[in-house]
């Protein structure tokens, strides 16, 4: 055909892309093909979401209602309503002094330990823009650190934790040697004192995490930030400081808000691998962690209920604390553009 | 008019030096952060492989020693016997003496070094009175002395009773292969698993992906909407009623149960999603007018256009599987059947005061993942930017 090819505009594709489809058609109504069609692609990852995501949670929630240590058949399941909530937050009255005592307050204590534990979180945060900005800097070499500061990311945790266990040993540790030599007499007994366990915890943490993916998105960040408003910046005689807290920090606000949600999502459900090799709950459950609690009381002492109602409470926190960042952070990153 | 100039210049030439010498600071100390950090995340893992090549006696010692040194010995000619050897000041001189035997607080020891003083025999007071209190006379001699049995021992360690990847399904039956070393059925172990369970995510999930971008059907997007709402859920919710299901299929300490669980993933759909969405309409349009159905359009034209996605997808996957270490806790008994980094757990509560013998184990564990990562690094970063600033 002789006629001048143009670029189509969006109708005249679409009228040319279904012409075709029809012609290619066939028997059968397009819309039962298009379904079919996507039922194969989407198949075999819907049965598996299905089956091990969604079906589950439900059952979850289901499973919180319940008494059960599933081992015996789910015949002998105890159908106990909220109860198991009102065993795990519920408040009653102490007959002897009248006071309000909770009913699990073992909860409380490692929700504080939860908690505690997620101290880390901010700090590691502002270490890995520290190092970020460092690495931003044009050094030579700067590949070289790049590299070393995302080892401890890389490797795995179990070995990591087998190796802080050492460095952590009170009599011949690293830790404790390099404590002695600069002048402290009487190091802590870092995982086997209750006071101490969860900072060795936090620093672990740190050790592992600050050049690792937080750094890099934190570099990744400073990247896209354009040169020009430095130069104006240095021009209109503004400190570093002042170029830090008006133009890095605001620019940066989307990042720090992904790496915030990110971080305190997996906090809260992270620690797994460091406490179980590491002290197993803690000296005098110092360490044990929401997560903790829910896969000793699961797995160890067979009580599936009440594990699923820890579990969800867990969810409701992570939820809750989403949304608010969600709601807030969003804003924020979004007034700063 | 000269003057005027001169005096321009000299004030832009004022103002980019001083710039540069606060560059020039900056930089310096910016380097001395670095190596400062670049250390404390080295250290550790220098200890580490020093520690794994220590002799047992090395590896508690008090004060803790770096470098893995053992004491000397020296064979007695007229005994036979190997007595060990000491730092001893005689005479005002540094000597290398052997302790042969203890007399009532004081050793009788033999002088080997410096030649002028060797074979004469001393008794030597074992303690020492001096301005800072008691001191000990002998000191021990050390050599550097790397313990490389240390990884082959480790190796050893756990032996296997049962045969690997024995199996029996319906009339087939398999019976194994006889491995010793327990650390080898691990390594494999963790290669099948992660294998498996990276092909069949990038796989089910790029699918999926492609059906969420590209296709039109009823409930698209609530489904999808389902898959957000469920990344949310922390995954010990999903773990108990998942394990109570596999404990019902009898499915309880086999390879499926920890392929299966971890092969389905709503974040590597949503990943993948995205990215499919921001390729350009034309390129499938094309296809289509070229007579290509969906599946066609898929494979022509998505697929080699995602690989980069593919690629940060896959890494992540497999790191992640590969580091999985509370799910197999729960469902994996068999020690032939254990993961990588399950076995490492066993080993440790095997060996849990041997030190060197674990720190051996670690480095055996890390070593390969740490020595992949620096061969391959630059591409793993950018599949970190990349999920990053898509998600």
């Amino acid at each position: 055909m002789a006629t001048k090819h143009r670029n189509p505009s969006q109708e005249q594709r679409q009228a040319a892309v279904s012409e075709c489809r029809s012609r290619c058609a066939g028997r059968g109504s397009t819309f039962v093909r298009q379904f079919l069609g996507a039922c194969g692609f989407l198949l075999p990852n819907l049965l598996g979401f299905l089956v091990f995501t969604l079906v589950p949670v439900v059952a979850a929630m289901l499973l919180s209602f319940v008494r059960w240590d599933a081992i015996s058949p789910w015949q002998e399941a105890r159908w106990v309503g909220i109860h198991n909530y009102v065993d795990i937050l519920g408040f009653h009255r102490d007959p002897a002094t009248g006071a309000l005592t909770p009913n699990d307050d073992r909860f409380w204590y490692y929700l504080y330990n939860t908690v505690f534990l997620m101290l880390g979180v901010p700090v590691g945060m502002a270490l890995s823009l520290v190092t970020a900005l460092l690495l931003n800097r044009p050094l030579r070499g700067v590949v070289i650190f790049r590299t070393i500061f995302f080892i401890p990311t890389v490797c795995s945790a179990v070995a990591v934790a087998v190796l802080w266990r050492w460095i952590y040993q009170p009599d011949y540790g690293l830790l404790n040697e390099l404590l002695r030599l600069a002048g402290i007499e009487n190091p802590p007994n870092w995982l086997g004192d209750p006071a101490w366990a969860k900072p060795a915890l936090i620093l672990m943490g740190l050790w592992v995490g600050v050049g690792g993916y937080n750094c890099v998105l934190y570099l990744a960040g400073l990247q896209n930030i354009p040169e020009e408003l430095y130069e104006a910046a240095r021009l209109d005689g503004a400190s570093w400081w002042a170029r830090l807290t008006r133009i890095t920090w605001p620019l940066l606000a989307p990042t720090t808000f992904f790496i915030l949600i990110t971080s305190i999502i997996s906090g809260f459900q992270g620690f797994f691998v460091g406490v179980h090799i590491m002290t197993a709950g803690g000296p005098a459950g110092s360490t044990t962690t929401l997560l903790y609690h829910i896969y000793q009381t699961a797995f160890v002492y067979h009580e599936m209920g009440r594990a699923s109602a820890l579990a969800m409470i867990l969810f409701a926190i992570v939820l809750v604390l989403t949304l608010i960042n969600w709601r807030y952070g969003r804003e924020a990153a979004q007034i700063i553009y | 008019m000269i003057s005027r100039r001169g005096g321009r210049d000299q004030r832009k030439c004022v103002r980019r030096v001083v710039v540069k010498r606060s560059l020039i600071w900056g930089n310096i100390a910016a380097y001395v952060v670095l190596t400062g950090g670049g250390a404390t995340m080295l250290v550790p893992l220098a200890w580490m492989v020093a520690t794994s090549l220590k002799d047992p006696s090395a590896a508690t010692s008090f004060p803790p020693e770096f470098l893995p040194r053992i004491q000397e010995s020296w064979r007695d000619p007229a005994t036979g016997q190997t007595r060990p050897l000491y730092w001893c000041e005689i005479e005002g001189r540094r000597a290398k003496v052997a302790k042969l035997r203890i007399v009532k607080g004081a050793a009788v020891v033999r002088v080997l070094e410096p030649p002028e003083m060797a074979g004469r025999e001393l008794t030597v007071p074992l303690v020492r009175n001096t301005l800072k209190g008691h001191v000990e006379t002998l000191r021990p001699a050390k050599r550097l002395y790397l313990r490389w049995a240390n990884y082959s021992e480790a190796w050893h360690a756990i032996q296997l009773e049962r045969p690997w990847m024995a199996f029996r399904i319906g009339p087939i039956e398999c019976p194994g292969i006889r491995i010793r070393d327990g650390f080898l059925a691990f390594y494999l172990n963790s290669l099948i698993v992660t294998i498996t369970v990276t092909l069949g995510q990038l796989l089910t999930s790029s699918l999926a992906a492609y059906a969420f971008a590209r296709l039109r059907f009823p409930g698209r997007d609530g489904l999808f909407l389902g898959y957000l709402a469920t990344i949310m859920v922390p995954h010990v919710v999903t773990m108990i009623p998942v394990f109570i299901l596999l404990r019902w299929l009898r499915m309880i300490d086999t390879y499926w149960a920890m392929i299966l669980p971890l092969m389905f993933s709503a974040y590597g759909t949503f990943l993948l999603r995205q990215f499919f969405l921001s390729v350009p309409q034309d390129l499938e349009d094309a296809a289509r007018l070229d007579g290509c159905g969906a599946w066609g359009v898929y494979r022509q034209v998505i697929l080699p256009l995602s690989r980069p996605a593919l690629a940060a997808l896959g890494t992540f996957v497999f790191l992640g599987t590969w580091n999985q270490f509370m799910w197999p806790l729960i469902v994996m008994n068999s020690t032939e059947k254990m993961p990588l980094m399950l076995g490492l757990y066993s080993f440790m509560g095997q060996y849990s005061a041997e030190w060197h013998y674990l720190m051996a184990a670690s480095v055996m564990v890390m070593g390969p993942v740490v020595l992949v990562f620096l061969i391959g690094q630059r591409y793993f970063v950018q599949g970190v930017v990349l999920s990053g600033m898509k998600g």
